[in-house]
């Protein structure tokens, strides 16, 4: 069976001032097997990211549904993790006390909470870092911090909105590794939303192409490049291959969405 | 000079300064100089003589301590009412569309006005110094806090519920937390119009206070009096500020940091 079911999902914004609706997305049917990392690939505007928002229960979908684990979902819960491309650490809690939230908000001890927000604040590498509030940490760790917040929680799925869109391409790329490192050690189901497509290939191992606004699924691609991968990989004739390739596909749609626009 | 080039803080200080100094020094000028009646206007010198009988002579401090208490007195009464309140209606909007019309409404009936009003139900006591405040208070910090928390950064919010927060802890712990140096912030503004509202209950119908010392040095024309009760509601007013926005640093460092 499997993990996550987005079934016949689409949505529509209703019209500003009486003009007409806004169709963002059409309908869209995915299945997510466990442990898989998913990416989202598509031009900016095509409603990825909405579709993220309605697998997390942030916004409800015009039609269809999305099951995770056979249920239902209806609202945002603890069960599906986000990580926000806006740094959405909560500033007056520590680093630490950011890690812990979910598991406080659980009801969970304070003994309890303290070994597992030590494990993840090593797993991130932010040991030192415990005690600092999120003004004085970098983008990088912030988003770092984020990341581990959401796992703390230890959800069924993690779900990450163009994590590290607003970082200068180094952290970026080191950022990747992180996260693709923690995945290959701990198994995870992931849904990563990004318009970059190298950080597409290098994480997945299976990315959606969307189409431009109204999204849907233009093509679905297995990446079968072995694990653990190594930065050196990019440069790798495979990823060149499969690099052109979705190059071309996602060209036509930021042609389709720069033409839209100017019309 | 350069538009918005910083000024280094020798200078400012210095620049800070000056303007005091030059003030008083046209305060001396045109009054020992003989340039205005003495009867309209006192001389800095007698003003501080003034003041120290007042001090020594006529126990003023014991006005001093009146207008404080009854400031923070009715301070504190409209906080207790109106954070509450305006976390609510920030919160929940229904509670917003129910008491928001309101609110906006009382907001704009003059405190000053409702003095005559509240003699007649309260008595000249404390109780009608307190009520003075509170009325022109409380609708302010209502109106203020309800924006701000209205206004609460929403992906903090939808990041809390993905990790599980349920509709109440979002409020008081995400919401409460996120604005509580803005809420702060507010209180402290909010202080300052209340000495304005305490001097004006104080001129009508009173017998002690800082504002009675003042109408009452008006019918003798003691000037000097009068500007040395102005000059002490100033001070007490920006070192109370200066408290509030130390204590306010101490309680939210994280906003700072």
């Amino acid at each position: 069976m499997s993990k996550l079911l987005i079934e016949g999902v689409s949505r529509t914004f209703a019209g500003v001032r009486g003009g007409e609706p806004v169709k963002a997305l059409m309908p869209v049917d995915l299945a997510v097997a466990a442990n898989d990392f998913i990416t989202i690939l598509g031009p900016s505007g095509c409603g990825k990211s909405t579709l993220l928002r309605i697998v997390a229960g942030l916004e409800a979908p015009s039609e269809g549904r999305v099951l995770l684990d056979g249920k239902a979902v209806t609202r945002p819960g603890p069960d599906r993790g986000m990580v926000f491309q806006s740094y959405t650490l909560f500033p007056w809690l520590t680093v630490a006390e950011n890690i812990a939230f979910g598991l406080r908000e659980r009801g969970m001890p304070e003994r309890e909470r303290d070994g597992i927000v030590a494990s993840y604040v090593d797993l991130v590498g932010l040991k030192g870092f415990e005690n600092h509030w999120p003004k004085q940490l970098s983008g990088g760790m912030q988003q770092r911090t984020a990341i581990a917040r959401a796992l703390a929680n230890d959800p069924e799925i993690l779900l990450l909105d163009e994590p590290f869109g607003a970082l200068d391409n180094q952290t970026r790329g080191l950022m990747q590794e992180l996260l693709l490192g923690i995945w290959e050690r701990r198994k995870k189901t992931v849904l990563f939303v990004t318009h970059d497509i190298e950080e597409a290939i290098f994480m997945a191992s299976r990315v959606i192409v969307m189409t431009a606004r109204p999204g849907r699924i233009k093509s679905d691609v297995a990446i079968d490049l072995p694990h653990p991968r190594h930065y050196t990989l990019k440069t790798s004739p495979e990823f060149s291959a499969l690099k052109a390739r979705l190059t071309e596909d996602i060209r036509v749609e930021a042609m389709r969405t720069a033409q839209t626009q100017s019309a | 000079m350069r538009p918005l080039h910083p000024v280094s803080p020798g200078i400012r200080t210095v620049l800070g300064i000056s303007f005091f100094v030059l003030f008083v020094a046209f305060w001396a000028w045109i009054t020992l100089g003989g340039h205005v009646n003495r009867i309209f206007l006192a001389d800095p010198l007698s003003m501080l003589r003034d003041g120290w009988r007042l001090l020594v002579e006529d126990r003023f401090w014991l006005d001093i301590l009146i207008t404080i208490w009854r400031v923070f007195g009715g301070f504190l009464l409209a906080s207790v009412v109106a954070v509450p309140l305006g976390i609510a209606m920030g919160a929940w909007k229904p509670v917003e569309a129910f008491l928001e019309p309101f609110v906006s409404f009382a907001r704009y009936l003059p405190a000053s006005a409702f003095i005559p009003l509240l003699i007649l139900w309260a008595g000249i006591g404390e109780l009608e110094k307190l009520l003075v405040i509170f009325v022109g208070s409380v609708f302010q910090i209502i109106l203020i806090i309800a924006v701000k928390v209205g206004s609460t950064r929403r992906d903090l919010v939808e990041a809390a519920y993905t990790l599980g927060s349920t509709n109440n802890g979002i409020v008081s712990r995400v919401i409460m937390p996120a604005n509580a140096p803005e809420i702060a912030e507010t209180l402290r503004l909010v202080l300052g119009w209340a000495w304005t509202y305490v001097i004006v209950a104080e001129l009508i119908g009173s017998s002690s206070g800082i504002g009675y010392m003042i109408i009452n040095s008006q019918s003798r024309l003691a000037t000097g009096q009068i500007i040395f009760g102005i000059i002490v509601i100033g001070l007490i007013g920006l070192l109370s500020d200066f408290a509030f926005k130390a204590f306010n640093r101490w309680l939210f460092p994280w906003s700072l940091a």
